[in-house]
């Protein structure tokens, strides 16, 4: 329990970083953002009146920890587009990005790890060398292209699914089952992006993981024990083949959340990223501080979960650092 | 096989750099102005009233395809390029001070690293192009200042490694200053892996700046990056797919070639 005490501490910094980070860099930034605020016409008693009102007088140090204390308590400021609190418009995104980032990794996993260990383990040559193809392919899509070709296929072509947003302008009308039918048919396509992209890292990975393990000692005792292909697969390669694949997992959360944005923007899905896109267009700078924010804490959290997944397939992690 | 993928990948690089630069003699150059009407979102492979062939079409304004890919390719080519050295030269830095240094200097040169390293980069990136005006120099900084960790992690095991191994051992025993042994053993065979690393940056970078591109938020129009194009295409995508279609092939081909790249670099061993 000490190291993931200690991975705790460590989040709870990288999020205190993130929020000095922004402070600083809104300062450093050229422009001034009182005369953004208030528009070319402004006279200097407004922006002096604006600047007392915002507390932008006084020393940076006092600004910094009034700041923090703000951001603590979840106070963000008022969006400059919309008028409502920046803070309230990412609780009510945040959600979706989760639902989005989280089923598009459990799935791309799933299906990746699937094909990767066919890849490890299917002794013809042509099978794996064609599904190193088409994961490579997959792999090295952008996201934002990818989006843009299903949505060219599967909303143009065939008239399936809608191609963006989060329910249908007729949701309102719908009967009960029938809004989650619009709901999930609005899920697919973005789901579906990330998912892909997903699938391709996940599968070129596990299947290097678990060739290296192939002719590992553990797995020549397991088979000389005469247990069958299935339980050695499952219980012995692929339980020490999926350490490195969730470590992976972990690193590349940072940008599993970067590719949401992307997608977010594309199909309109109302979650972190499509708000923050839209704020940094707006130049919204209270909504893209408070976005940031949220999108390191989502990170982080994200992070403990892999790694205490980590600790429960793996007991020598936690054993190794207490 | 691996020296045969290696050798294909360094080829098909060069063919693609190769074309950028012979842009003005093998693509049309654009049509005058005034007759935007006849020559716009031609379909791939047909010839205009003016004689000229587009082999990849043209878009909302009779601008032939591959020609415009092939100005989106310098800018793509060139921004991707330059961010994946500013990212090397920070990471080679970085990690091998973390290094060679002891105490309190390397520990914080790796938290830093990990710090860095836990950041969502698009949204850094978007950040600053919030607070900065967009411009390829601007993305050029931000993905060399968001992607140097890998390759400080690198460097700075492979130092460690290198610091153990007799020879460079000797080397300090010949009373060699750490500076000189760091740039004449510990560097020159960290080299290899940096280079896989900086592979698979290079197409990372190339992604992310069309990425930004793409937003609005990189390299602005009228300038072609394959961001900007795949951008126009989403627009016209009912009318004329090819106009966004044919540069998102050209992304994800850079990419899986330098993922080849990386992967031919690599020396993993195949049990």
């Amino acid at each position: 329990m000490r190291g993931l005490g200690l991975s705790l501490l460590r989040g709870v910094v990288v999020v205190a970083g993130v929020v000095t980070l922004t402070f600083l860099l809104l300062h450093v930034a050229p422009g001034d953002p009182i005369r953004y605020y208030l528009g070319p016409t402004a006279s200097a008693e407004q922006i002096a009146g604006v600047k007392e009102a915002l507390g932008l007088g006084r020393s940076l140090s006092v600004q910094y920890v009034d700041w923090l204390g703000r951001a603590l308590r979840g106070d963000f400021g008022t969006s400059i587009t919309t008028g409502r609190p920046a803070f309230r418009m990412l609780m009510e995104a945040w959600p979706a990005t989760l639902l989005l980032v989280g089923l598009s990794t459990v799935l791309g996993h799933l299906i990746g790890l699937a094909i990767g260990t066919w890849q490890a383990l299917t002794r013809r040559t042509v099978v794996d060398a064609g599904l190193t193809i088409g994961t490579v392919a997959l792999y090295a899509m952008p996201s934002y292209w990818l989006g843009l070709v299903l949505t060219l296929v599967f909303s143009f072509q065939l008239r399936w699914l809608p191609a963006f947003g989060a329910r249908g302008l007729d949701a309102d009308f719908l009967s009960p089952s029938m809004q989650w039918v619009d709901r999930l048919s609005h899920l697919a396509l973005p789901l579906l992006t990330l998912t892909l992209i997903g699938i391709g890292a996940v599968a070129r990975y596990a299947r290097g993981s678990l060739r290296d393990l192939r002719s590992a000692p553990f797995l020549v005792v397991a088979r000389s024990k005469g247990l069958g292909p299935v339980r050695v697969t499952v219980r012995h390669h692929l339980r020490n083949g999926l350490t490195p694949v969730l470590t992976m997992l972990g690193l590349s959360l940072p940008a599993l959340f970067s590719g949401a944005v992307f997608v977010e923007a594309i199909f309109a899905w109302p979650g972190v990223g499509l708000v923050l896109v839209q704020a940094v267009k707006a130049r919204d700078y209270p909504v893209v501080m408070a976005a940031t924010t949220i999108s390191a804490m989502l990170v982080v959290i994200a992070n403990l979960f892999t790694e205490w997944m980590l600790r429960r397939i793996d007991p020598r992690i936690g054993a190794s650092r207490a | 096989m691996r020296r045969a993928l290696l050798f294909v990948a360094v080829a098909l690089f060069i063919a693609l750099v190769g074309l950028a630069l012979a842009r003005p003699w093998i693509a049309p150059a654009d049509v005058p102005a005034i007759d935007i009407v006849s020559t716009r979102f031609l379909p791939p492979l047909t010839i205009d009233g003016y004689g000229v062939v587009h082999i990849f079409g043209t878009d909302r304004l009779g601008r032939d395809v591959w020609g415009r890919l092939l100005d989106g390719a310098r800018v793509s080519l060139v921004v991707g390029a330059l961010a994946t050295i500013v990212a090397v030269t920070i990471g080679t830095l970085v990690g091998a001070v973390a290094g060679i240094a002891t105490g309190p200097v390397s520990a914080a040169l790796l938290a830093l690293t990990d710090f860095v390293l836990a950041l969502p980069r698009v949204v850094l990136l978007l950040l600053l192009a919030a607070l900065w005006q967009p411009s390829a120099t601007l993305v050029i900084v931000v993905l060399g200042l968001t992607g140097w960790m890998p390759i400080a992690r690198l460097v700075y095991t492979e130092t460690i490694a290198q610091l153990g191994r007799p020879y460079t051992e000797a080397a300090r025993a010949l009373g060699g200053r750490r500076r000189w042994i760091l740039r004449r053993h510990v560097i020159p065979h960290a080299l290899t892996p940096v280079v896989a690393a900086s592979a698979l940056g290079f197409g990372n970078a190339v992604t992310l700046e069309a990425g930004l591109s793409f937003l609005g938020l990189g390299v602005q129009p009228p300038a072609a990056s394959w961001g900007t194009l795949i951008a126009s295409g989403r627009d016209t995508v009912v009318n004329a797919p090819w106009v966004g279609v044919v540069p998102g092939v050209a992304l994800a081909l850079v990419v899986t070639l330098s993922v080849l790249l990386g992967d031919a670099l690599t020396d993993r061993k195949v049990a």
